[in-house]
């Protein structure tokens, strides 16, 4: 259902994706959609409390019942049976301790679903409790319960600090100084496509692992360590993802499905989580609490930041860590600070998983930096968009760790597309025209987001491109295509260069077996690495066509013939040859060009912060219009602006999925989503009760590019990926600040908080 | 026990165990896969299929329950490998990212313009509001839909 159109691609041009047709018919096969004549079922028994002492497995009951193929624990993992990129601290199978609700005990596969749940349930433990630590400033005092033993720090996994120019000294120097404390809670990602795959073993021995995750060669690495299988041994396939937005970022069905597929004498077995149990057992963005001071002089100019942060990592470290050291990197948002002392502790607890979710960090610091902006603003009788011009960093400034910028800084140039557009001129007459019982606001907010890991961390992409012998091209995708996008973006960066149409390219998604190693799908990096690689990569296939090409035509310069959909011809004659019959001229590997690229890091200045500093940035600048029911608290966002500095854009349609795509999981963050676990018990078991935004709860949104190209960029681009999420949280308390007049430090900001903090206003304000 | 429907324009009758959900027996016993199960619960509408051209939740059915009915899933959408007004709105306005909840949206929204051929962006939005969607943000679906109905002949509808 291709259409047949021979445009060739060209970047800078809105094009729909590759993937489109498959997905919109419902042919595109997910990892969940495997399905073959004689498969089994595999499934976990979480442990259901979230802390104690692992004393014993029951399987014996769940062994008897007819359909039951195999009940495994963790006497059955014969590697280290731990996996986590960093400390290796969360078992596949619990085996002394249970540190959370999530924890899976035990393994069973069966050969149906039913016979699977009915299993479960037969599968019992005994523990003996612990108590729970779920609050991360409980949790760092000298008496809480260990959840680590071994952790030489307690049940503090990383502290990180920065300091630069006086450090908290030079509020002395400052005119004006606000403070608050602010809270984000833990975000649940709820991808469509809960956790799914499908496993089994080939006759020479090799283990196949199709699973949903961002980090196939990752995770490769990590199941050879905990299963005890050789690596090369394993080979894993990731399909398009149903979603993931850093949830599927690392193991979590790829090692029990791989154990799974182990017993099963050769037979598939497959495992699909249930919501309940994806909301149960997946990583959440980490919840945060942040002290923020900022100190301003007379001007308007930051002078002075102090940020403590606790960062809850929940039961393990996972990638909890990196994600609050990019946040505390980001603490100062998208301004000029002379003077800064930042502060992060992430913590351990008995809550559920942390980990990377869209924004990585930066989201939370960011809800509370662009709060104490408006704060100061407010308190010096600035407009919140002036103070922000004043203090936006501009290419050669120091951020706020003090690293200086040197690639493109576009944040000046947001805010002024934002000071131009009609929502922020027309902003007082829509405020005036609020109906009774109404009240309006309108709030910005600023965000930078680096691009790609830290600098101690080698980001590379090793990109692969083979004219097949029909003539047409085939990009071995390297990196997961979560529903972002970026294998689209693949084909039309080929497409440019090489002067094809979209229905030349076949895409290779990732498969450790067939394409290269090139990180993971995540740090708003795919298009950017990979792209990078493919360019290089393309570049080198069109020049081995053109001048096999040559002994086709009357010349002897490459120059003299071009390129084109299908096939190639002289530049004045008329003659065509076909790209298959050029492809019939190649040798076997000459048809195949690769191609490395890694990309530009920080030399300097290592040791500011963990792992180091990033230098490449993304920016934005978001207004939020809110209409306020005073007798009900409720809120609704009724418009929204994101102007972004991303570079130059490859793909407009694709640039404003992503932008959009953003904002709403940021306002569903900023009114509503809040994952609540009490006691390390979970409340928010289901979509019922977890709110993500509806049709109805998401305006219609302008999305800007900014101008602006980033030099070392494919085509120009830089990360878009997660610089949207961080804008809607701020920008939604700003404007609700500017509506009533209340600040609502912890979101969601629900109608019940607004109802209350309303309530609380009018007795203030009643005389006595 | 048996059960006869129409599938996609097609007669079945098939021998099936009388507390299957229709899910079940689309995905793992007609390899219609198109239907996902998001939630299981009625959430988040990622197996709406069509009954007697009405959206209806597949994982909320029982095989029973579709005796002597017509059902269309996303896979009989699509005639003589044409795509639906619908789908080609979705592919031609961005509507597609990760794909997941694409063919419950597509169910729903043909479902909705049977209804109402010219509907305004907001009854376009109250009516999805049962199809979550985590990537989108809804803007490119409503304006998928709201194309849609303009290039929709009459007829087009299912």
């Amino acid at each position: 259902m291709m259409r047949e159109e021979k445009k060739p691609l060209m970047t800078g041009t809105a094009a729909p994706r590759l993937d489109a047709w498959a997905k919109v018919t419902g042919r595109e096969r997910y990892a969940a959609d495997l399905y073959s004549d004689r498969f089994f079922w595999s499934g976990a028994k979480r442990a259901g409390i979230p802390h104690g002492k692992l004393l014993e497995v029951h399987t014996e009951d769940a062994k008897r019942l007819k359909g039951v193929v195999a009940v495994l624990t963790s006497a059955d993992v014969a590697g280290s049976n731990r996996v986590g990129i960093i400390r290796g601290d969360q078992p596949v199978l619990a085996d002394k301790k249970i540190c959370y609700a999530g924890d899976p005990v035990a393994l069973v596969i069966a050969e149906d679903k039913d016979i699977l749940q009915e299993a479960l349930d037969l599968v019992t433990f005994d523990h003996e409790p612990l108590p729970g630590v779920f609050d991360v400033e409980e949790a760092l005092r000298k008496d809480a319960p260990l959840i680590h033993e071994d952790n030489p720090w307690g049940n503090l996994l990383r502290l990180v600090s920065v300091e630069t120019g006086k450090g908290a000294s030079a509020f002395d120097e400052c005119d004006v100084i606000v403070e608050g404390l602010f809270e984000t809670p833990f975000q649940e990602h709820a991808y469509l496509e809960t956790e799914a795959g499908w496993a089994y073993l080939e006759e020479d021995g090799g283990l196949v692992v199709v699973a949903t995750t961002q980090t196939p060669f990752r995770d490769r690495n990590e199941m050879a360590l905990a299963l005890g299988i050789d690596a090369e041994k394993i080979r894993i396939v990731v399909p398009y993802l149903g979603g993931a937005f850093g949830g599927k970022d690392g193991i979590t069905v790829q090692c029990l499905l791989g154990l799974a597929a182990l017993h099963t004498g050769g037979v598939p077995v497959k495992m699909w989580l249930g919501r309940e149990e994806s909301f149960l057992a997946s990583v959440k963005r980490l919840s945060a609490k942040m002290h923020y001071r900022l100190g301003v002089k007379r001007g308007g100019a930051f002078h002075t930041l102090e940020c403590k942060a606790y960062f809850d990592t929940g039961a393990y470290a996972g990638l909890g860590e990196t994600v609050m050291t990019l946040g505390l990197e980001h603490a100062g948002s998208a301004y000029r600070i002379p003077n800064v002392t930042i502060e992060g502790s992430c913590v351990y607890t008995n809550n559920s998983v942390g980990g990377p979710f869209r924004g990585f960090g930066v989201t939370q610091v960011t809800a509370a930096m662009e709060q104490v902006v408006d704060m100061a603003a407010q308190r010096l009788s600035i407009d919140p968009l002036a103070i922000r011009r004043i203090n936006a960093v501009e290419k050669g400034d120091k951020n706020c760790i003090g690293v200086t910028l040197t690639h493109s800084t576009g944040i000046k140039k947001c805010l002024a597309a934002l000071s131009e557009h009609p929502l922020w001129m027309e902003r007082e007459g829509w405020k005036m025209k609020a109906g009774q019982f109404k009240k309006r606001g309108v709030g910005i907010a600023c965000m930078a987001h680096a691009m790609g890991y830290p600098a101690a961390v080698p980001d590379f992409a090793n990109a692969k491109i083979e004219l097949t012998m029909e003539g047409r091209f085939r990009i071995y995708v390297g990196i997961v295509d979560m529903g972002q996008g970026n294998a689209s973006a693949y084909a039309q960066i080929a497409g440019t260069i090489l002067n094809q149409d979209q229905g030349a390219f076949e895409l290779v998604q990732p498969d450790t077996g067939r394409t290269l190693p090139s990180g993971s799908s995540s740090a708003s990096r795919t298009t950017y690495v990979y792209g990078n690689a493919l360019i290089i990569a393309a570049e080198d296939l069109k020049k081995r066509i053109l001048d096999k090409a040559l002994s086709f035509f009357k010349t002897a310069r490459s120059q003299d013939i071009v390129l084109g959909p299908g096939g190639i011809g002289h530049r004045e004659g008329k003659k065509k040859i076909s790209l298959k019959k050029v492809a019939e001229l190649f040798g076997e590997t000459e048809r195949t060009c690769k191609a490395y690229f890694r990309v530009p890091a920080a030399t300097e200045m290592m040791d500011r912060i963990y792992l180091g500093p990033h230098i490449i940035f993304s920016y934005g600048a978001h207004l939020a219009y809110v209409e306020i029911d005073t007798l009900t608290g409720c809120i609704e966002v009724t418009g929204y602006l994101a102007v972004t500095d991303a570079g130059s854009v490859i793909n407009p349609q694709a640039y404003e999925q992503q932008v959009h795509g953003g904002i709403a999981q940021g306002i569903g963050f900023a009114l509503s989503e809040e994952y609540k676990v009490t006691e390390g018990r979970t409340d928010t078991k289901s979509l019922a009760t977890y709110i993500i935004p509806t049709a109805m709860d998401v305006p219609d949104m302008v999305s800007i590019a900014a101008d602006g190209v980033e030099e070392t960029g494919p085509f120009g681009m830089k990360g878009i990926g997660e610089i949207s999420i961080s804008g809607p949280v701020p920008a939604v308390a700003n404007a609700v600040a500017d509506a009533c007049g209340i600040r609502v430090p912890r979101n969601p900001i629900t109608a019940e908080k607004i109802l209350q903090a309303l309530g609380k206003q009018n007795k203030q304000e009643r005389p006595r | 026990m048996k059960i006869s429907f129409i599938l996609n324009g097609k007669k079945k009758t098939i021998d099936v165990e009388s507390g299957m959900r229709v899910i079940d027996l689309l995905r793992e016993h007609l390899h219609l896969i198109g239907a996902k199960e998001g939630c299981g619960s009625g959430e988040c509408g990622a197996c709406t299929i069509l009954v007697d051209g009405e959206s209806r939740l597949s994982c909320l059915m029982l095989a029973a329950q579709i005796e002597g009915k017509r059902i269309t899933t996303i896979e009989g959408l699509s005639k003589d490998r044409r795509l639906h007004p619908v789908q080609e709105a979705f592919v031609e306005n961005g509507a597609v990212q990760c794909g997941f909840c694409t063919p419950g949206m597509v169910m729903t929204a043909v479902d909705l313009l049977s209804r109402n051929r010219h509907p305004s962006r907001d009854e376009i939005r109250e009516g999805i509001s049962g199809n979550l969607c985590r990537c989108t943000g809804y803007q490119k679906i409503v304006d998928a839909i709201e194309a849609a109905a303009k290039d929709m002949k009459e007829g087009d509808a299912e």
